[in-house]
């Protein structure tokens, strides 16, 4: 603070250098570019090394079988050949050898569609009275909710199979059928709802309280404040848990396993490319490709919305 | 939803309450509270059924192969969240007002966007091992070639294949932990880096007394979050060992004992474990919630 004087000719570079004589200035702002570009150096550097791995598969995953399994990915900059001949073979439908990944697409988008609708409906309106309703315990309540995160999902991955398949069945009658999209969508909106409460009541308790208080005394109720609202006022944090919540179903593969039954008609596409893997681990060209093919859902999510996603998400929950 | 709103109107209020709770009260309860307590009784439980005191949890600690898997995750633990958050938090530092920023910010964050087992494929392609007299196909190993070495089989020899997998979960967590310390880096009043900045203050001054103080709360939800997932993870375990090679975790090992080896009393109590790993980290937290509730 004693500085001040000197400063002030920083934040006016033209002066200091006629009045200093130039020299320590000049030096402290090399030394600052040179940090700067250490900084930019190692941004790259991290940048590089978090690329490559993904930018080998993808080249690889256009080359002949061969050349895959011959030599490296790096050689296509002198031996340029390029098939799409291994995204013909994982797509296309055949017998029981063939990878068939379209299929199991379709079983994603098919789980993970309503999972994630289901969590964000359930787990916003749950939000909206923790962060708004006037009722006794709410606090407590809410820090159990929260601290149910502790529950690992594996702990209640027998459990739950044992609930779907025995308890919520009258005779041989089922109420959520094994086999079927509606376990995996039920698990999937339980395993996700204690994070979607934490940070969408975040984001709803910021909402300005005269806002709702107007709304009150005109006697609107809580589902007409809910939906008139929370909803668009909450919509860019909806939006961006909702992006979160996609992701991690599409990827999800411990839930699938134990609650698909392992049959080709509901398991995701993670499933069967990890039995791929296992199964036949040599073949680069179907890996390769069909990892690939996994991937075009969340990229495009990814790339298409990445400006929605934490911003929304965190502006509640995270001051300082 | 309208159902609601047409209740009587003495109570409307409490109808309305237990309305738009009731479903995930419901759910969490059905779903993991009573999971939670059911699982706890069948870790003291044989293959059987049959109840068997702590038998599965003296099996935990005396056999190698079980204390391996706790080893493995308690080195799994420290090391992703440590790495995930500074290299994320270095990053984040960095590329703060540089030129192209959203562009170097998506490089490092698209891997969050790869499933696990996506990440599996790629990493055991970097990892992939030829003989040495052969061509190598994987990057690492050409790697170690054109350094004179001979290749190596990363993934197969113990201990440090454990290091191996490592990396890829560092891999996927590091954006994650950039993107959300760099929201709260932006968060930062201008007046305070400017002030700081007229003191004189050197770039590791600001970083040191004004960066980390301000993005502490982020900083400490962002080690809690990939802290849990870390001791929760299986996906990379499973898709690039299946555990084999001493790198099994808890989570990997719950899931082998109970649907693969016919034990569900031992995997209901690898399961406990991990609950009682992530209980310290969640009470910190719940903690923390009730301080700021309270400040507010």
């Amino acid at each position: 603070m004693s500085t001040l004087p000197l400063e002030n000719k920083d934040l006016l570079p033209d002066v200091k250098d006629d009045s200093t004589g130039g020299r320590p200035t000049m030096q402290k702002r090399v030394r600052q570019r040179l940090t700067s570009r250490t900084a930019t150096a190692a941004a790259v550097v991290i940048a590089v090394i978090w690329t490559i791995p993904t930018f080998g598969l993808f080249i690889s995953s256009f080359r002949p079988e061969d050349n895959i399994k011959g030599n490296g990915w790096w050689n296509v900059f002198t031996d340029r050949e390029f098939t799409l001949e291994n995204y013909a073979d994982v797509l296309s439908p055949g017998g029981s050898q063939s990878p068939n990944l379209l299929s199991y697409f379709v079983n994603s988008l098919a789980i993970v569609i309503p999972g994630t609708i289901f969590t964000l409906v359930l787990g916003s309106m749950a939000a909206y009275m923790f962060a708004w309703g006037r009722f006794r315990g709410k606090d407590g309540l809410f820090i159990f909710v929260f601290a149910l995160q502790i529950v690992p999902l594996q702990m209640a991955l027998i459990p739950l199979l044992q609930l779907f398949t025995r308890v919520l069945a009258i005779g041989d009658f089922q109420l959520l059928p094994s086999g079927t999209y509606a376990q995996l969508w039920v698990a999937h909106t339980i395993f996700g709802l204690p994070l979607a409460i934490f940070l969408l009541h975040n984001f709803i308790a910021e909402i300005p309280g005269e806002v709702i208080e107007a709304a009150r005394v005109d006697g609107a109720g809580h589902s007409t404040i809910f939906w008139r609202i929370i909803v668009p006022l909450a919509t860019p944090a909806l939006a961006s848990f909702g992006i979160f919540q996609f992701l991690w179903l599409w990827n999800d593969l411990l839930v699938a396993l134990v609650f698909s039954g392992g049959g080709a008609d509901v398991a995701p596409i993670t499933q069967r490319l990890a039995e791929l893997q296992g199964s036949r681990g040599g073949e680069w060209q179907r890996l390769t490709a069909g990892a690939f093919v996994s991937m075009i859902i969340p990229l495009a999510v990814f790339f298409g919305l990445q400006r929605y996603f934490v911003r929304g998400l965190l502006a509640g929950g995270l001051k300082g | 939803m309208l159902v609601v709103d047409r209740a009587p109107k003495s109570g409307r209020e409490k109808v309305q309450i237990a309305g738009f709770l009731a479903p995930a009260l419901i759910l969490l309860a059905v779903g993991l509270v009573f999971p939670a307590l059911q699982t706890s009784y069948l870790s003291l439980t044989g293959r059987n059924g049959e109840f068997v005191g702590l038998d599965n949890f003296v099996w935990m600690f005396t056999q190698p192969e079980a204390l391996v898997t706790l080893r493995n995750t308690v080195i799994w633990v420290v090391l992703v969240p440590l790495l995930a958050s500074s290299i994320g938090l270095a990053y984040a530092v960095f590329i703060d007002r540089a030129r192209g920023e959203k562009a170097l910010k998506a490089l490092v964050f698209m891997p969050m966007a790869i499933s696990f087992v996506g990440a599996g494929i790629i990493w055991r392609f970097v990892y992939a091992y030829k003989g040495p007299e052969q061509d190598q196909i994987g990057l690492f190993n050409q790697i170690l070639v054109w350094f004179g070495q001979e290749p190596k089989q990363f993934l197969l020899d113990a201990p440090e294949n454990t290091l191996f997998l490592i990396a890829v979960m560092i891999w996927i967590q590091t954006g994650f932990a950039m993107v959300v310390l760099s929201a709260a880096i932006k968060g930062i009043p201008t007046e305070i880096v400017e002030a700081a900045r007229l003191d004189g203050a050197s770039a590791w001054q600001q970083f040191r007394n004004i960066t980390i103080p301000t993005i502490r709360g982020s900083l400490i939800v962002v080690v809690t979050t990939i802290t849990i997932g870390t001791l929760k993870v299986f996906d990379i375990v499973r898709t690039m060992t299946a555990g084999q090679y001493e790198t099994s975790v808890v989570a990997n090992e719950m899931y082998t004992q109970a649907f693969r080896a016919g034990e569900p009393g031992r995997g209901a109590a690898l399961a406990l474990i991990l609950f009682l790993m992530v209980l310290p980290v969640v009470v910190y937290n719940a903690r923390l919630l009730r301080k700021q509730k309270e400040i507010r």
